[in-house]
């Protein structure tokens, strides 16, 4: 009964733009907020933090990179674990080469460069489309990782080929490195990936992302109301591809702390945050953090189901979990083709009416 | 031609302005075949113009040689008193030419309130920095100030019962209607239209005319349609041009058109010898 939008009058633009026009969902909204800052970091363990919460804060900050680029902009793109590797390979050079500038800063920094290298990839889309686009990316995908193993300057020439992350911290905490919490990854992560969204969701409503829908809808129209492909192209490879780069970084030196371009940023990542794009919702912020908990969440929920409660082998388990999640997503995308999002949305627009059928 | 170098008073007493735009000595040609022969006509401020004439005429490709987006093989195109040299399509669309389509090109993904804000694309200037601040920016500010334009032209319209509802779920009439508004959003200097009452029945037909006239009225936007429909052109347009194979047969006030020999050949056939 009160999830209604009848009474709640909107007398401003501004109210009636914004980002939860009903009020039960926008306080909703804070209590998530108010739960994921206050009340999860005082109850946090290793255990959750690198099984659960970790992941799916870097996996969302990936999928709503990838998601301004294949749902908004309309541009597929298979390099995603090439760019995160760019991320993680430019956040590793940064903190050795400048050991006191802060983390914060090397993270963002390393966003641009990745941004830098998308625009580069992304050239070939001003002439190729769709899957033709997608073979393209694919070569980034290759070339990066290729790249990171053959020059031994992107890895400091150690003797292993790893990378490892230095300690770090911020304001006097340890947030990498074998010394640091599981509060304070999470919180790292969790303040990342709220500026993150926020920065997508404002870039999203306004010009830019009508823009980027607009290409994605119809590209001929589009340019004569006015949109320069070329720019508009560029700019959602830029922007999709600074947070792919943050969540790499992220990836290699909060979560990992050691990794190995070819296992940790191979051709399967790029397909993991593809699928939890499309499984989420293409052209949603929110699909993207539904795909992420889908695919990070739903692994570790059968495991514990399967080996926890009833036992099973360890081995066995994690056969069965590929095919059960792998048949989920099939299931899945025949069920709801357009992702967890529009689910949300369906679910919303019959709430609304509840109890009521029409 | 008449000699018109001040405008000209419409049969229902409108003062017409001087010329907007002026075709040249048109020629396109798409290798072998002439598309458009040697055409030239004028198209005043605030005037309807309108571009009749059989199908496969060459009326589709004189509108888009006007928008700019067919250059054409021979002549010039004059707009506001400068020649128009080869742009691309976006560029066009800032000189303030917009248009509607043929086949309908909205943005089925988007809502219709986001459809229609994407035409004024061109008059906002916020980069990408400032859409990501967007309280702090201004960018929200230039956002509900364009709003505000667009809400009139959805009054305008008489759409506002469907502002949120995505494109794609709208009937064919209504679709229309939401192109029409998009390309008003931009403030044109001139509006094209081709073919705006295709596939319509007569009630949507007669509130397509009424917007076309209104329009052209309150915001005084020059626009030139081409339509099939030669109940609705003679009544609401100033001038016509009439095309037959590339050719310009007839050019003039409604009334004259309709009493022109060749354009009566052209449309009821005769005998060729």
């Amino acid at each position: 009964m009160f999830y209604r939008e009848a009474g709640d009058f909107k007398t401003s633009y501004s109210e009636d733009g914004q980002t939860f026009p009903i009020k039960f969902d926008r306080l909703r909204f804070y209590a998530v907020l108010a739960v994921a800052f206050g009340v999860i970091p005082l109850f946090i363990n290793d255990y959750w933090a690198n099984a659960v919460a970790v992941p799916f804060l870097i996996y969302a900050i990936a999928a709503i990179g990838l998601n301004i680029l294949v749902g908004y902009a309309g541009q597929v793109s298979l390099g995603t674990g090439g760019f995160m590797a760019v991320g993680a390979y430019a956040v590793y050079k940064l903190m050795t080469a400048f050991p006191e500038v802060s983390i914060f800063i090397h993270v963002i920094l390393a966003g641009l460069i990745t941004a830098a290298v998308g625009v580069v990839f992304g050239l070939p889309s001003l002439r190729i489309k769709g899957f033709y686009l997608a073979v393209a990316t694919l070569a980034a995908q290759f070339f990066l990782v290729w790249l990171f193993n053959k020059v031994p300057w992107f890895y400091n020439y150690s003797a292993s080929g790893q990378i490892n992350a230095p300690e770090r911290t911020v304001f006097g905490v340890f947030v990498t490195g074998a010394q640091t919490s599981a509060m304070a990854k999470y919180m790292f992560c969790l303040v990342i990936l709220t500026l993150v969204a926020l920065v997508a969701r404002n870039l999203t409503r306004g010009t830019v992302g009508r823009k980027w829908m607009a290409i994605r809808d119809m590209d001929i129209a589009a340019e004569i109301i006015g949109v320069n492909p070329l720019t508009t192209k560029l700019t959602a490879f830029a922007v999709s591809s600074f947070f792919i780069g943050i969540a790499g970084a992220l990836f290699f030196a909060v979560y990992l702390g050691a990794a190995e371009v070819g296992e940790s940023f191979g051709i399967q990542k790029s397909f993991l945050i593809l699928f939890m794009v499309i499984i989420g919702g293409l052209g949603s912020i929110f699909g993207s953090f539904a795909g992420a908990a889908f695919l990070v969440l739903l692994p570790v929920f059968l495991k514990n189901v399967l080996v926890g409660t009833l036992g099973w082998p360890t081995d066995l388990a994690a056969h069965i979990e590929l095919m059960i999640v792998g048949g989920l997503i099939v299931v899945f995308l025949i069920a709801e083709p357009h992702g967890i999002a529009q689910l949300w949305r369906v679910a919303k627009e019959k709430l609304r009416l509840w109890p009521f059928p029409h | 031609m008449n000699d018109m170098s001040d405008g000209y008073m419409t049969a229902d007493g409108r003062q017409i302005g001087g010329v907007l735009m002026e075709l040249k000595n048109i020629t396109l040609k798409f290798g072998g075949v002439t598309a458009i022969e040697n055409i030239s006509f004028d198209i005043r401020e605030g005037e309807i113009r309108a571009i009749i004439g059989p199908n496969g005429a060459g009326k589709s490709s004189m509108l888009n040689v006007i928008s700019g987006f067919y250059v054409p093989t021979e002549g010039e195109v004059w707009f506001k008193g400068y020649k128009r040299g080869p742009m691309k399509p976006y560029e066009i669309a800032r000189l303030g030419i917009a248009r509607t389509f043929q086949n309908i090109a909205l943005f089925d993904g988007m809502s219709v309130l986001d459809n229609i804000m994407t035409g004024r694309l061109t008059k906002m200037k916020k980069g990408l920095l400032a859409q990501a601040g967007w309280w702090w920016t201004g960018a929200a500010k230039e956002e509900h100030e364009n709003r505000e334009k667009v809400e009139r032209i959805i009054d305008f319209l008489e759409i506002q019962n469907i502002r949120k509802t995505p494109v794609g779920r709208l009937p064919y009439g209504l679709k229309k209607r939401v192109e029409l508004a998009r390309a008003l959003a931009a403030e044109p200097k001139i509006l094209l239209l081709d073919e705006p009452m295709a596939g319509m029945n007569v009630e949507e037909k007669e509130d397509m005319c009424r917007f076309i006239l209104d329009l052209n009225d309150e915001f005084g936007t020059t626009i030139v349609l081409i339509e099939h429909d030669m109940g609705v052109v003679m009544d609401i347009s100033d001038r016509v041009v009439v095309m037959d194979y590339g050719k310009k047969i007839g050019d003039g006030a409604p009334t004259e058109v309709r009493n022109n020999q060749a354009v009566i050949d052209a449309y009821l056939g005769v005998a060729h010898d």
